[in-house]
């Protein structure tokens, strides 16, 4: 088991470096740069945004930026945004409360109803139920999320004015309830594509259960369905549902990019969507790594958990 | 064996209701706080909400920074004098507006000396001196400072700080637009930078200054707060509390001005589509006002095609320019011959007026030699009056401006090919060393109000030549350059006049660039706010938030 972690977590040493590299890379290597983006303020001269590119070091050779990039990082030093010059740390730091709020919450909401229905759907296979849930599991994924989110603020926003607009909060309040009414409309809209897929994996991994031998004898005992169903199908359908649990933990904190947009809600996805827009290269580096990490603790997490969960699965 | 199942099976059990309950407390606050958002709509009436499409993120005025940035520098910082909406600059830190007549400015501009206020103090209660100005020119020229920009200061000699509340200096050649340069050069605290690197100062992300409002706090990504400033020297404020708010999408923006959410729906303002509806909104007050900013087709002027004068104004009379105003702008921007806005002091009303006409633009081709070949495209002296067109992808508008203006090039037998690029690789190396060979581009060339703009029309400003401006035409004419050094040095604003009014002149026959449209915004506010006024001499809403009240 030791033995284990240790080559998981050396392999995801060796990963998360050459991600920093493919990352460094393709940012640095394209044309333009961090500063082309000043080049059409009024009163900007080529000899200005030179004169800064050398102030900022930003005219070394690439290997020698990379290398002292990674150097700080290992030490601890994620370096400093090009924007505002705070640490890359405090700033994601920042951002990860407001995509934990939105991302868990939407995803409580998913998990909750996506299985629900996926269960139900199952047990009734070829109800009407489950073929209503099917078309609208498929129209759910078909619909893009910056559509529905638009939608939804007409519809309850602007015409019924039941719920506020986007924001996170009103500026002045952030209490709980006022947060909470705010959280609203962009959770469901995000879960609206997580319920479908939450509800499509539960269904198939219940139909897989429910035609196993051990479901049949415990019927044949004479069990009262709901303990069959409770205990039997479900309890046995959940495992498959934990590795998607741990492939889901990175978007959960990566945020979501179009919803945190439409909704304008201060989350890691619109950090990055502005970092990138901005070319703040130690932001979206930072970012990258991070979800990097976040990528391999989740899998890591996963699988220990998936052992835990099925003694048949053996870690060696 | 039997009892490891039964654990599992617990756990698993557990599991399912761990999850339920998250569930139903999900659901829980959701419910409670329908009564929040009642109580959200009565915004306190000491408060306004400014909305930008962009986000501040640059706080220290003379870092390198863009345009919104400037929302929360206004605010926060005054400069010795500002601009008004007329063009007239009006004191703020100092007594008066230094000039000729007061003898602020000596006859020959040389010699420039400043009078302060004495009751001004900053937001941290030290008392304001001459010394903070003497600091801040002098941190703009800074060798270890990110400065962005020296235009200007660097003409400054002999600093001398007399008393607390007079400075003096000389400049090293007289430079007129200087004064419009210090009415955008926002004075910051000598006390604040004491001892550390400026690049990286605390005040950077908290800065202290002397205007209308204080820094409260930052919440990133999302809003700046500011409250105001009880002891401001000036007139205001009359607000209790600014919240200048970030929304990403501009079709967002629009919805929470529709909504109420925002007061002002300030920079980047509302899409020309979105005009029409958001005149007929109750409660609000919506308008089109002119931009410095204007939209041409620039060529590369040393590329081989545009040689040729005659070429130019061919394609100039092959441009439809009222039809993209009209169809992709709503009519909403005006067309324009110059670079000039039409506001200013400085613009010409008399340069001839464009023709949209294909004979005509054929009938010049023709004339000049240009002849269709096979595929009917022109040549000339084995030049294919052929070449691409850049803009930054995404950009829809200016891309179906690209496609209209394609088709009717072609008529002329000129085949534009468009090839757009993202952003960062358009305005890098692309652009400011002219590795193009025509751009659609929205520019504005001036000095803040003022009319120089030396680092886009002199020869030597061009960086494919080894200039150090931003003369992507590569643009070079000695008549002009020969004007831009007089209208440069000239002191009197309606000697200068005469000169600017030839700049255009001269651009407007020799068509580096095909003017389209001097740019329009279109701002909107809530009726109840008194005082909002667009200012075509700044470039941000917040100018004068200091007089913003609510009635």
């Amino acid at each position: 088991m030791i033995r284990y972690l240790l080559s998981r977590v050396g392999q995801s040493l060796v990963l998360l470096f050459l991600v920093s590299l493919i990352g460094f890379m393709v940012l640095n290597l394209a044309p333009g740069g961090p500063l082309s983006q000043f080049a059409l303020t009024p009163g900007m001269t080529k000899e200005t945004l030179d004169r800064i590119a050398e102030q900022m070091g930003l005219n070394r050779p690439l290997p020698v930026q990379y290398a002292d990039w990674l150097w700080h990082l290992v030490q601890g030093d994620w370096g400093k945004s090009f924007r505002d010059g705070r640490p890359v740390l405090t700033i994601i730091n920042g951002h990860l409360f407001a995509t934990l709020l939105l991302m868990g919450s939407s995803t409580l909401l998913s998990v909750v109803i996506g299985t629900w229905i996926g269960i139900r759907s199952a047990v009734r296979q070829g109800s009407a139920f489950d073929y209503i849930a099917t078309v609208a599991a498929m129209i759910a994924l078909s619909i893009p999320t910056f559509w529905f989110g638009l939608v939804s603020i007409f519809v309850f926003s602007l015409w019924l004015g039941w719920l506020p607009a986007g924001n996170m909060y009103t500026v002045g309040d952030g209490s709980l309830p006022d947060i909470a009414i705010h959280l609203i409309m962009p959770s469901f809209v995000l879960a609206l594509v997580n319920v479908a897929v939450w509800s499509r994996y539960m269904r198939s991994a219940t139909l897989d259960v429910i035609s196993q031998d051990f479901v049949r004898t415990a019927q044949a005992k004479g069990l009262a369905p709901r303990r069959v169903l409770m205990k039997h199908i479900v309890g046995n359908a959940m495992v498959p549902m934990i590795t998607l649990a741990g492939m889901q933990l990175p978007t959960l904190l990566g945020g979501a990019l179009v919803t945190e947009t439409v909704f304008t809600w201060p989350g890691m996805g619109r950090l990055f969507l502005d970092s990138l827009g901005y070319q703040d290269y130690p932001v979206v580096m930072g970012l990258l790594v991070f979800s990097a990490v976040l990528v391999l603790v989740g899998n890591l997490l996963a699988d220990l958990l998936a052992a835990v969960v099925d003694p048949r699965i053996r870690l060696d | 064996m039997t009892q490891d199942k039964t654990r599992f099976s617990i756990s698993r059990r557990q599991t399912l209701m761990m999850m339920g309950a998250a569930g139903v407390t999900a659901f829980g606050p959701g419910l409670a706080g329908l009564t929040g958002a009642a109580r959200a709509q009565d915004a306190p009436k000491g408060q306004v909400v400014v909305g930008f499409s962009q986000e501040p993120t640059v706080f220290n005025p003379h870092l390198l920074h863009i345009e919104v940035d400037e929302g929360v520098h206004y605010a926060i910082f005054d400069p010795l004098f500002d601009v008004d909406t007329e063009g007239k600059f009006y004191p703020l830190l100092a007594t008066e507006v230094p000039t000729v007549d007061n003898g602020g400015i000596s006859a020959d501009g040389l010699n420039w000396k400043i009078t302060l206020r004495d009751d001004v103090k900053w937001h941290d209660g030290t008392p304001f001196t001459a010394e903070d100005v003497k600091f801040t020119l002098e941190l703009l020229m800074n060798p270890d400072f990110r400065s962005w920009r020296r235009t200007g200061h660097e003409h400054v000699r002999d600093l001398t700080v007399v008393s607390p509340t007079e400075l003096t200096w000389r400049m090293d050649k007289p430079f007129a637009p200087y004064a419009a340069i210090l009415a955008s050069t926002f004075i910051v605290p000598k006390h604040a930078f004491e001892g550390v690197d400026p690049n990286e100062a605390p005040f950077n992300n908290a800065p202290i200054g002397t205007g209308a409002f204080k820094w409260q706090e930052r919440v990133a990504g999302d809003h700046i707060e500011l409250v105001a400033n009880p002891d401001y020297f000036g007139d205001g404020p009359y607000l209790e509390r600014v919240v200048l708010k970030y929304i990403p999408d501009m079709t967002v923006l629009y919805t929470q001005f529709k909504t109420g959410d925002i007061d002002v729906a300030a920079l980047q303002w509302i899409t020309p589509d979105h005009y029409e509806e958001a005149k007929g909104l109750e409660g609000r007050a919506v308008e089109i006002v002119g931009n410095a900013f204007f939209e041409s087709l620039t060529f590369n002027m040393s590329k081989p095609q545009f040689q040729d004068l005659a070429v130019r104004q061919a394609l100039y009379h092959a441009l439809d320019k009222q039809a993209i105003i009209d169809a992709l702008y709503y009519g909403v921007p005006s067309v324009t011959e110059t670079y000039m806005p039409r506001e200013s002091f400085y613009y010409n009303p008399d340069l001839p007026q464009h023709e949209f006409n294909i004979e005509k633009a054929n009938a010049i081709l023709d004339e000049a030699g240009w002849v269709r070949g096979a595929d009917g495209i022109r040549e000339k002296g084995g030049v294919r009056l052929a070449f691409t067109n850049s803009t930054t992808a995404g950009n829809h508008l200016r891309e179906q401006a690209q496609q209209f203006i394609q088709q009717t090039f072609r008529e002329v037998g000129a085949e534009m090919t468009i090839s757009n690029l993202p952003p960062a690789v358009m305005w890098g190396d692309y652009w400011m060393m002219s590795q193009f060979d025509t751009v659609i581009v929205g520019l504005n060339v001036l000095t803040g109000p003022d009319p120089e703009s030396s680092d886009y029309f002199m020869s030597t400003s061009a960086g494919a030549t080894g200039g150090a401006g931003q003369n992507t035409w590569v643009y070079n004419n000695p008549e002009v350059d020969e004007l831009l050094k007089k209208g440069a040095e000239l002191v009197n604003p309606d000697d200068r006049k005469a000169v600017y009014l030839k700049i255009q002149e001269i651009l407007r026959s020799d068509l580096p660039f095909l003017p389209i449209f001097q740019y329009a915004v279109i701002p909107g506010y809530k009726t109840g706010l008194q005082g909002y006024a667009s200012n075509i001499n700044n470039r941000i809403d917040t100018w004068n938030i200091r007089s913003w009240r609510w009635v």
